[in-house]
């Protein structure tokens, strides 16, 4: 059907920085196609309900544009658009009950009515619609979330799974071409949670509205969606049908965040063979010899085999059981591997793995060393990254050396005053401690992602001021939010000269 | 023992606090001139808080004024508390913390800038002085029984009214306001009690021949006009009376509340 492929929302270089400097949405570009459930979801400030608020016209984007069935609506107030929202905490009127919640809407709509007169002639007359048509309307979408009897009730004597209904009927009564939704399951019980899903599901098959949904959740995502966007600190990170999210993350973020996984660091061998944990696999994915690249392998796809069969040997070291399943780690050498299974293997017991190929799925690395912008400082120290580092700078010129005053000497006699001279800088990432002793580094940021790479950890640290990213790999055990300082030794700061000397 | 050593303390408290007006009460009810001496029960003095002109039309005027200057207080004070409330920026916060300042401000500098400047832009003394005197008195309390409600209020109401296609006033009058009506009625109630017994702001903004209750008897009092004290145990008797009504009746009502919420 045409209709069906008509882009009904789209969002151009859409971005939203708060007054206080924030980046809520970093330009975004996206569409919703008409009739789709598409679903927001990231972990908590990652920009998701900011771009939800956007459309529905709460916030007004800093840049960029929302076009609705190709118009541009970006300065259309809220009140006139064709989009209905259910709240995160549903933000029913207490003063009013259920039928008179649920009429709101009705009762603000016109509606262009042409009336016939006597002698032919025909004439239009904007009117309110009258209270049976809203009485109709009001029933029906009772009917439809199970609330028939409840319209003389006072909202603040129902139930949170009932206060839910009547603001998802509150919404959909008006017909409106897309209906938004803010986490609106977040305050459910588990249970209660997932029947409101497959009802939800049900009921955006019967109406036909586009539904854009916003969650943290990953799993209500997977079940429901058509598709899941998937956004971390602003910014679009991977947008696609739920299996191809789940089975081909774009990025180790989107691997982590979308159930259980383990990620190894591995190298690509050419002819879809990849080296990880120290041995060879094959896999679907074709990447240039010799890549370093990231392997996302997800718990359920590591098979154990009889001893001596498998590619892997290695103990297990703890064992839990998740109901289904258990959940086990294995550990070879120094990497651990996550492994479930229906069958136990118990806690000290040497088992043999295997992987087929397409349970293994290949990733650029993201991020291979950290580089900056930096300036050379009076007391030849180097400032990058919103921090001042000690670094060695005859390793700008060979053969160079410091006299006392701090000038450098160049291997053919040249005096160089260094102050501000603009250098390139690059530290690898496993060159970069922290330190949760503020004072103890060149830099103070917080920690804002932790990902497990099966033998270590990779986490990003920002900085305040500048918002200047640090990777860091490390093996000791750190929670987001820590606040921390960037300690790098002099010998680990790779410094070049920019080709421009002098600013 | 020590179970009647504290009611004897609590009954002690409360003697202190309601002898003075049981013993007003009880002396009401007698025509004599001076309390003490009781003359015989009788209805007198009440009667004569009907029949004599000067005494009547006082009691109205206040009244009036209360009422008047209650309600442009509470709708000043209202459109004040939520225009401060969705104020942003450095303005907003100048706004948020000068408003509050005329609430801990001496009354006494109150009145006398007021007279300043009422006779500098030379209206005078004048029904209209003494409205905007007491409007200046209440509305900051208005503001300060609105403001709490506001922000108890989900902020995401008024996004939902809009969201549903209502204007930004339908919103305000639709959501907004129902939501904060109970600050706004205490508001109101505020501002007639602080009208009706105020004194020091009255005497410095209104006419020379006008006269509200608390001005009143404080000349009353102070030209000895015997022939009229005693009505004033009659009237005093009245209002402590209305008080205790309100305030069983405002009881009353929060009590059903609280049951309402607990079922």
């Amino acid at each position: 059907m045409e209709n069906e492929n008509k882009k009904i929302i789209e969002l151009i270089d859409l971005t939203r920085i708060f007054e206080d400097g924030l980046i809520a949405v970093d330009n975004v570009n996206l569409y919703v196609r008409k009739g789709e459930f598409v679903t927001f979801l990231g972990p908590s400030g990652c920009g998701k309900s900011t771009t939800l608020r956007m459309i529905a016209g709460f916030d007004k984007p800093t840049k960029g544009k929302i076009l609705l069935n190709g118009e541009d609506i970006s300065d259309l107030p809220p009140n006139l658009r064709p989009i209905n929202t259910v709240f995160q905490r549903y933000a029913l009127f207490p003063h009013l009950n259920v039928y008179d919640n649920i009429a709101f809407g009705l009762k603000l709509q016109k509606q262009k009515v042409t009336y016939e007169k006597a002698d032919g002639t025909t004439f239009t007359k904007t009117e309110k619609l009258s209270k049976r048509e809203i009485s109709e309307k009001v029933a029906k979408v009772l009917k439809m979330v199970d609330l028939e009897g409840f319209e003389k009730r006072s909202v603040s004597t129902l139930s949170g799974g009932q206060q839910q209904r009547v603001a998802i009927a509150r919404a959909i009564v008006n017909e409106p071409q897309i209906l938004l939704l803010d986490e609106p399951l977040g305050a459910l019980d588990l249970k209660m949670r997932k029947d409101m899903q497959l009802e939800l599901k049900e009921m955006h098959k019967k109406l036909g509205i586009t539904f854009i949904y916003v969650t943290h959740d990953q799993e209500e995502a997977l079940t429901m969606s058509d598709t899941i966007v998937v956004m971390q600190d602003g910014v679009i990170q991977q947008v696609g049908t739920p299996t191809d999210i789940y089975n081909e993350p774009k990025n180790s973020f989107v691997a982590n965040f979308i159930g259980e996984s383990n990620i190894f660091s591995g190298t690509s061998l050419g002819d879809k063979k990849v080296k990880f944990i120290g041995k060879e696999f094959d896999c679907l994915d074709d990447f240039p010899k010799n890549e370093n690249v990231d392997v996302v392998v997800r718990p359920e796809d590591v098979i154990f085999t009889d001893i001596g069969k498998g590619k892997v040997e290695g103990k297990i070291i703890s064992s839990i059981f998740k109901g289904v399943h258990y959940e086990m780690v294995m550990k070879v050498g120094k990497t651990e591997v996550i492994i479930q299974n229906t069958e136990e293997r118990k806690v000290g017991e040497t088992v043999c793995i295997d992987i087929k190929p397409d349970g293994i799925h290949l990733m650029h690395k993201e991020f291979s060393s950290n580089k900056y912008d930096g300036y050379i400082t009076k007391k030849n120290t180097v400032c990058f990254g919103d921090g001042e580092f000690e670094c060695d700078v005859t390793k700008l010129y060979p053969n160079s050396t410091l006299d006392e005053e701090g000038y450098l000497i160049t291997d053919n006699g040249e005096k160089i005053d260094l102050t501000d001279v603009d250098v390139n800088v690059e530290v690898g990432l496993k060159d970069i401690e922290i330190s949760d002793d503020e004072n103890a580094g060149g830099a103070v940021g917080n920690i804002i992602s932790i990902i497990y790479k099966g033998d270590h950890y990779q986490l990003i640290v920002r900085t305040d001021e500048n918002e200047e990213y640090f990777v860091v790999d490390t093996e000791d055990t750190w929670n987001e939010n820590d606040r921390v300082s960037v300690i790098i030794k002099p010998e680990k700061i790779k410094l070049t000269l920019k080709t421009e000397n002098h600013r | 023992m020590k179970k009647f050593l504290s009611l004897f303390y609590i009954f002690l408290v409360l003697a202190f606090i309601y002898v003075p007006i049981l013993v007003l009460i009880v002396y009401s009810f007698t025509g004599s001139v001076i309390i003490g001496n009781w003359t015989g029960f009788s209805f007198e003095l009440y009667a004569k808080l009907f029949t004599e002109e000067r005494i009547r039309n006082m009691i109205i005027s206040t009244v009036l004024l209360a009422v008047g200057a209650g309600i442009l207080s509470t709708i000043l004070g209202t459109m004040g508390a939520i225009g401060i409330y969705y104020s942003k920026g450095k303005f907003g916060k100048i706004i948020k913390g000068s408003s509050s300042i005329s609430v801990i401000n001496a009354e006494i500098v109150t009145g006398i800038s007021l007279a300043l400047v009422f006779s500098l832009i030379t209206f005078g003394k004048t029904y209209f002085s003494l409205i905007i005197g007491h409007m200046v008195l209440c509305t900051p309390f208005v503001v300060l029984s609105v403001t709490p409600k506001l922000k108890q209020m989900d902020s995401s109401l008024y996004e939902a009214a809009l969201d549903l296609g209502a204007s930004p006033t339908k919103a305000l009058f639709k959501v907004v306001i129902p939501e904060i009506l109970p600050g706004i009625f205490s508001g109101f109630m505020l501002a007639i009690t602080l009208s009706l017994d105020d004194y020091i702001i009255t005497v410095f903004t209104k006419p020379e021949t006008f006269d509200t209750i608390s001005t009143y008897v404080y000349n009353a009092v102070k030209n000895q006009a015997k022939s009229e004290l005693p009505a004033l145990r009659a009237l005093s008797a009245v209002i402590f009376l209305i008080m205790v009504i309100v305030v069983v009746i405002m009881n009353i009502r929060a009590n059903k509340k609280v049951a309402k919420e607990a079922r």
